[in-house]
């Protein structure tokens, strides 16, 4: 019967096709990885297998820094969006449809539906208005600093910080919260004791995927950043103006082995128990 | 209802925006907040080194389809700018039809994989979702460029003699939206697949109908609302593209992000940019209406 079924879903050239995305899904990303490992200079010729451009990459002041200003926005990123998303699920699932609610799915969504350039333009324009404000009472000091960008990153990690922790939720028992309350645990023992640990891998899968979000992006931190504070992508998007070495396939690779780690890691968190 | 029973329903909406609250406060801190600036933004004078002076005028709106004639002061329609749009535009309408046909066969590859393998297939088509958009665009640059990847293999089957020079053109930002913005079309499109009841086709084969007929009475009128979530969830970040455009196209062949982007740097023209960000919003926003419309359409004759 399934060995039918199955023969009858299969459609002319549709199989080939899903083999041919796969493979041109991949070939570029495998290519870029393969050149970071490039003895010579050029990014044509294969010059033998080396650890040169690693070892280039990690001598290079500018990536140190910009890799640590990449992780400790995404920390702290990851750290604001997914303590806020929590208190925002919390707030709206689990209860019967209340006033505002479409609103509140509304806003938390908002980033995901806003083109990232226009967030980005935005952002710029009202923190350079705040920046001056600043200035002109005297408060200058507090122009510069990672601050602006740990908010910009904040507000647009919320929405996937709030998608796992929310289906979480959805998916937990009722009852062992109520049997609690039964015992006569007050509703922070509750909270603490019973909600809390069910709840965390829903949270630390949305940490996840929030500090893999902030890590990434280029474009609003590009907008929003004072001068030299590039993190990784934004350091990268400006080498790629320049003379493009394998240097960039290394720091690729090195960002690229941590999103796939993390999304692993998601995966086997979030995955449903058979 | 009772007054206490009032009076819990009531406390429990209280406590749910209690709860929202400081989600809501950093969204409309850096989110939500300042797109209304822009609008504001979009209404004033441009100053002489950029940023705005605080006039009313109605200039960056009219700006985005005319422009003033630097002589006789006479107002033309701006050509250069209508380029960038009908390029936007055009490239995106491209970008959703190719990742269809491309994709709609893989998704249903994947739907019809067994259930064991799925999950795997899937997982291969969300890696890249995930990963970096300027590593995947740069990888793309790496395969097309003169000496890359794409003609090393042509040249070296002999297929032309002379490298064929893809970067910075249009078609190099088509092929790359297309690879970044496939993951967004195979999935929901295997979303809809994955309901889709194989018996069907079964019938659909029993009444001697063919497999073209098959594929179009049958699979793609079920599988719609996949098939519009999937070109709409596409379309939308590839009008608003500005990472993929900027490495791709090397700064000649500019999209509508692009170009807000030079209003703002050396266009300083900042109520003009205020104006075409507030122009895409609106689009997007008017997509995703659609979108959810169809959606929840969808959801309720499939249960």
């Amino acid at each position: 019967m399934a060995e039918r079924a199955f023969h009858v879903a299969r459609l002319p050239g549709f199989a080939t096709t899903a083999i041919i995305v796969f493979v041109a899904l991949y070939l570029p990303i495998f290519t870029l990885v393969a050149y970071s490992f490039n003895a010579s200079t050029s990014l044509a010729v294969w010059g033998g297998f080396s650890l040169d451009w690693y070892a280039k990459a990690w001598d290079n002041q500018q990536v140190k820094d910009a890799t640590i200003r990449s992780l400790i926005i995404a920390s702290f990123a990851a750290a604001i969006s997914t303590t806020v998303a929590t208190m925002a699920a919390l707030g709206t699932t689990r209860r019967r449809a209340f006033k505002g609610q479409t609103l509140i799915y509304v806003a938390i969504n908002q980033p995901l539906m806003v083109p990232e350039i226009v967030t980005a333009v935005a952002l710029m324009i009202v923190f350079g208005l705040i920046k001056v404000w600043l200035t002109s009472i005297g408060m200058g000091g507090l122009t510069t600093g990672l601050g602006y960008l740990i908010l910009a990153h904040s507000a647009f990690c919320i929405p996937f910080a709030y998608l796992p922790i929310r289906a979480r939720l959805e998916g937990m028992d009722l009852t062992l919260e109520t049997a609690a309350a039964d015992l006569y645990a007050s509703p922070w023992q509750t909270f603490r004791r019973v909600t809390l640990p069910l709840l965390a891998p829903g949270m630390i899968a949305g940490a996840m995927l929030a500090f893999v979000i902030s890590l990434d992006d280029v474009v609003i931190t590009e907008f929003v950043k004072s001068g030299g504070q590039d993190t990784l992508p934004t350091y990268m998007l400006g080498q790629m103006r320049r003379q493009l070495t394998p240097e960039i396939n290394a720091v690729s690779t090195m960002l690229l082995g941590l999103t796939v780690v993390l999304l692993t890691a998601f995966f086997l968190l979030t995955r449903k128990k058979t | 209802m009772s007054a206490a029973e009032e009076r819990i329903v009531r406390q429990s909406t209280r406590n749910a925006w209690l709860l929202s609250l400081p989600a809501l406060i950093v969204l409309i801190a850096a989110a939500s907040g300042p797109l209304l600036i822009v609008l504001v933004y979009s209404f004033l004078t441009p100053g002489q080194h950029g940023n705005v002076v605080w006039e009313f005028s109605t200039g960056g709106w009219v700006g985005i389809l005319w422009s003033q004639d630097i002589f006789t002061q006479e107002w033309v329609l701006a050509d250069a700018h209508l380029t960038i749009f009908w390029r936007s535009l055009w490239l995106s309408l491209l970008t959703t039809v190719f990742t269809f046909v491309v994709g709609f066969p893989t998704a249903w590859f994947i739907a019809t994989r067994p259930l064991k393998e799925r999950a795997l297939w899937l997982f291969l088509i969300t890696i890249p979702f995930w990963t970096n958009l300027l590593i995947r665009t740069y990888a793309i640059n790496e395969v097309l460029r003169k000496e890359g990847l794409m003609n090393t293999v042509l040249m070296g089957t002999g297929i032309t003699d002379t490298p064929i020079e893809v970067l910075y053109t249009q078609t190099a930002i088509f092929i790359g939206m297309t690879y970044v913005y496939l993951p967004l079309m195979v999935l929901p499109l295997f979303a809809a697949i994955d309901r889709f009841d194989m018996r069907l086709l079964e019938a659909g084969y029993d009444l001697y109908a063919s497999r073209m007929q098959v594929l179009r009475r049958v699979i793609l009128p079920i599988v719609k609302p996949g098939i519009i979530a999937g070109s709409i969830l596409v379309f939308v970040p590839s009008l608003g593209a500005y990472v993929t455009p900027r490495v791709l196209g090397g700064g000649k062949q500019m999209m509508i992000g692009n170009f807000i982007e030079l209003q703002f740097l050396q266009g300083k023209n900042w109520p003009l940019g205020a104006a075409l960000s507030m122009l895409l919003l609106v689009i997007v926003m008017a997509a995703l209406l659609v979108y959810v419309r169809y959606a929840n359409k969808g959801s309720s004759t499939h249960g």
